[in-house]
């Protein structure tokens, strides 16, 4: 029975685990909300068996300064949540933007605004995820449609949030977070775990911990280490101290906008189904690309030339990559659960956006097959 | 494989949804195929009506929820109630003779044995009921090798509780066999 | 070896000087005292963590040569519980504002309280929000004339000593910027304490809360701290009850501490995996 042991059926929430803890998560604070709590569960039970910490905090937004705090002492951090949770961090989301701080941020997504449908799914915060801080910034938002792709999205989060030091948002569902289905563990090495990158310089010699090197890559020092330099949510100078000297205030901004926009094609995560001679094109991602890639099939199936863009990366959108895709197809039909989120980012993408058409359910259920097929047949004229 | 759709209803406490996580869980594992477990969530942590919904299938599952299933397990009247109008036509309707009276109002197969009966002659114990019903639909409906179960629980259950499990499970397979 | 002699210069960052703080604000006895405290204690620089919120007090963290991390308002303890908690051996002091710690941070205090964490909460206390223009704060008190109080506050304010102690700090003092001697004496076994421990610094705002409540410049609100308040045990203090008290409330070295606390935890959870 052993030889099995790699092999696991749970949830979605813990293949988020599992990515964690094969990423090499040291630190997790969190606090409970639905549909997320399950994270929080195992990891309070996984992080100490290897010699992790876990925390439950007082609310969100303590959860999300705890691991602030830790990965300044050089650990890898994470913290997961739902809708109204994820509403609470975000200042302090928009602070690890600013100070440059890897994180990793799960939201599993429920109905809102507000308290709104706990139990039930949504994918309402796409929009959230990139804008829910104030002020211009830079975001990477990752999201999959199993669990599989749980685990992968979760380990490139972490690898994300070192190698550009920023906060990755990982965007699932309650369809994907609490539906059990297989996931194989791949043994280590198998995907590359990128660590965190320290600086060479030694001690004595000044550490500039905001002056990106050649390569925009800015080495950290952990606290506690030789280098002993401020952190700060103001606008600051390579020293990290606070400077409003409008051309620092100016280069700082266009710095964390350009370090991850720049950087759209490595991150950019997607999948895709039967697309070299689709004519009409499902753009979906998280629970509701599972109800896209099965209409398609079936159709397929049938002869009808359907096939299926799924994207993973969320934020930097993909536009470029979205706009090639689709360039030969009659008509794109974006399939998510919110009012027309990334519909939006699809049409500014195309070339032609008047064969954009959303395919939504709002209801707390998840999108269904036959729903999308309907809206096909309006589309191709057909009727319902 | 034809892909099988399985509704597992009852009410909070009948272990319907660790049930549906176990077969699952062994075909998916120790059958090599493809397995979706999923329940529906409410604020209330027990009582009232439970659904857990599992496909089972040779090849890949994408939409994960059961709309028509071709087996409905309901262990309360009032989950039979609430779901036996979704089977599919001429579906396996599996119920506990105990707790549901049957309304042959729907096109399916309705068998209805005395599954907690059973358990409670033969074990005295009714946390194993959820098993002996596996037992039971497995018997009836060979989906899988009862060996897997087996298997899962191996994975999952303390050794000491392992043959009262066994026991629990052969005890259903016989009366799935001879009801099938 | 015999320690050198104090010079804040070893511990301070030029590159951060002038401060921001108005002539005559408290906040630099504080900051003095911090320094005089630390240096006294024989602890290394690299060893510190100085974790602030936002506010005229918070700023302390970045004129000083320790790792400093200058955080969000209100929320400077649950970045200071991250920092202790992935890396104990680390000191974590925690300089706050009367506003930053008790209203916008108050859940966080209470809860850090509970936890008896090994961090050091000094509460700056100048009874007024100083970097947005004079508006109350949770320790005004009722009777008080602020921006946002011009026909006078009726808010009643919090005692922080005792709100430590019911919160469950192990550690409780009060001193004033009057009182520097006595400030980092209580600095010194703050730091020293394992545990969570608390320090109220009444510090005066001459700027905003002096002014809009005539109480005085700078000078006479400091001699406003000598005669307002008495030392516990102290004669004075016994034919003068309700002066305000200064001292040790609460020393108690009983609790567990928290990081020790999951030490154990860590060490359950790996006994069971094996």
């Amino acid at each position: 029975m052993k030889d099995k042991e790699h092999i696991r059926f749970l949830q979605g929430n813990e293949a988020c685990v599992e990515g964690a803890l094969y990423a090499g998560i040291d630190f997790f604070a969190g606090y409970p909300i639905t549909p997320s709590t399950e994270i929080m569960e195992h990891l309070a039970s996984r992080l100490p068996q290897k010699g992790g910490k876990f925390i439950q905090m007082e609310d969100e937004i303590a959860s999300m300064g705890a691991i602030i705090g830790a990965s300044l002492t050089g650990k890898k951090v994470m913290t997961a949540t739902s809708g109204p949770g994820f509403s609470l961090k975000q200042e302090a989301l928009g602070y690890a933007c600013m100070a440059e701080i890897p994180c990793v941020i799960a939201n599993v997504q429920r109905g809102g605004p507000s308290t709104g449908n706990p139990t039930h799914v949504s994918q309402g915060d796409v929009n959230q995820a990139k804008w829910g801080t104030h002020g211009d910034h830079a975001i990477i938002a990752l999201t999959a449609s199993n669990h599989q792709d749980v685990f992968n999205i979760t380990v490139e989060a972490f690898n994300m949030a070192e190698t550009y030091r920023t906060p990755v948002i990982i965007l699932l569902d309650e369809v994907i977070g609490h539906m059990r289905e297989k996931l194989v563990i791949p043994e280590p090495g198998e995907i590359t775990v990128v660590e965190r990158l320290r600086t060479s310089v030694q001690k004595g010699v000044d550490y500039h911990p905001y002056l990106p090197r050649e390569d925009g890559r800015l080495p950290m020092s952990d606290f506690g280490g030789e280098h002993r330099y401020n952190v700060t949510g103001l606008f600051h100078d390579m020293w990290g101290f606070p400077n409003n000297n409008p051309k620092v205030v100016s280069e700082l901004l266009r710095h964390l906008m350009e370090k991850i926009e720049t950087n759209v094609n490595n991150i950019n995560m997607y999948k895709e189904y039967w697309l070299e001679d689709a004519e009409y094109i499902l753009v979906s991602y998280g629970s509701s690309a599972r109800s896209a890639i099965h209409l398609a099939r079936n159709r397929r199936a049938r002869g009808f030339k359907i096939g299926v863009l799924e994207l993973q990366t969320l934020w930097p959108f993909p536009a470029d990559m979205v706009r090639e895709k689709c360039a030969g197809a009659k008509a794109i039909v974006v399939v998510e659960m919110n009012m027309g989120q990334v519909v939006t980012q699809v049409k500014n993408a195309v070339d032609h956006p008047n064969k954009v058409f959303l395919a939504n359910r709002v209801d707390g259920e998840l999108i269904s097959p036959s729903n999308i097929k309907t809206l096909l047949r309006m589309i191709q004229g057909k009727g319902v | 494989m034809e892909r099988s759709r399985l509704v597992f209803s009852g009410s909070g406490g009948q272990g319907v949804i660790t049930a549906a996580i176990i077969l699952a869980k062994a075909a998916a594992i120790f059958e090599n195929k493809h397995a979706i477990q999923s329940q529906s969530y409410g604020a209330a942590a027990r009582g009232g009506s439970t659904r857990s919904d599992v496909i089972i299938d040779d090849a890949q599952i994408y939409f994960p929820k059961v709309t028509q299933p071709n087996i409905l397990i309901s262990l309360t009247q009032e989950s039979y109630n609430t779901f036996a109008p979704i089977i599919r036509p001429g579906g396996l309707l599996l119920v506990d003779s105990k707790y549901v009276t049957i309304e042959k109002k729907v096109d399916a197969r309705h068998i209805a044995l005395p599954m907690f009966d059973t358990v409670m002659k033969n074990i005295g114990n009714a946390i194993v009921f959820n098993i002996c019903m596996l037992g039971t639909l497995i018997g009836i409906s060979e989906l899988i090798n009862p060996e897997s179960i087996i298997k899962v629980l191996g994975r999952t259950i303390p050794e000491e509780f392992m043959e009262m499990n066994k026991k629990a499970l052969a005890l259903g397979l016989e009366m799935g066999k001879s009801a099938g | 070896m015999t320690k050198p002699a104090f010079n804040f210069k070893d511990y301070i960052r030029p590159r951060f000087f002038p401060h921001l703080w108005c002539p005559g604000c408290g906040h630099g006895i504080v900051l003095g005292s911090l320094l005089r405290a630390v240096h006294e204690l024989g602890l290394d620089k690299n060893e510190i963590v100085i974790t602030s919120g936002i506010g005229c007090s918070s700023r302390i963290s970045g004129y000083v040569d320790f790792h400093s991390l200058h955080t969000i308002h209100g929320r400077a303890l649950t970045f200071a519980t991250g920092v202790k908690l992935s890396k104990p051996n680390l000191k974590a002091i925690v300089p706050m504002g009367d506003g930053d710690a008790l209203a916008i941070g108050g859940n966080h205090f209470i809860h850090a309280a509970r936890r008896n964490i090994d961090i050091t909460a000094i509460v700056m206390n100048n009874r007024i929000y100083g970097m947005t223009g004079g508006q109350f704060s949770p320790l005004s008190g009722s009777g008080k004339k602020a921006t946002t109080a011009p026909y006078s506050t009726i808010d009643r304010n919090f005692d922080v000593v005792e709100l430590a102690k019911s919160a469950g700090a192990t550690f409780v003092a009060r001193s004033t910027v009057y009182h520097a001697n006595e400030c980092k004496d209580f600095l010194k076994q703050a730091i020293s304490h394992k545990g969570f421990s608390v320090v109220e610094i009444l510090t005066q705002c001459p700027t905003y809360y002096g002014r809009k409540n005539k109480e005085g410049d700078a000078i006479q609100m400091m001699e406003g701290y000598k005669t307002n308040t008495a030392k516990i045990g102290s004669k004075r203090l016994e034919s003068n009850p309700h002066l305000i008290q200064r001292g040790i409330f609460v020393e108690d070295t009983t609790v567990p501490e928290y990081c020790e606390a999951y030490d154990k935890i860590i060490e359950t959870a790996m006994k069971g995996k094996a």
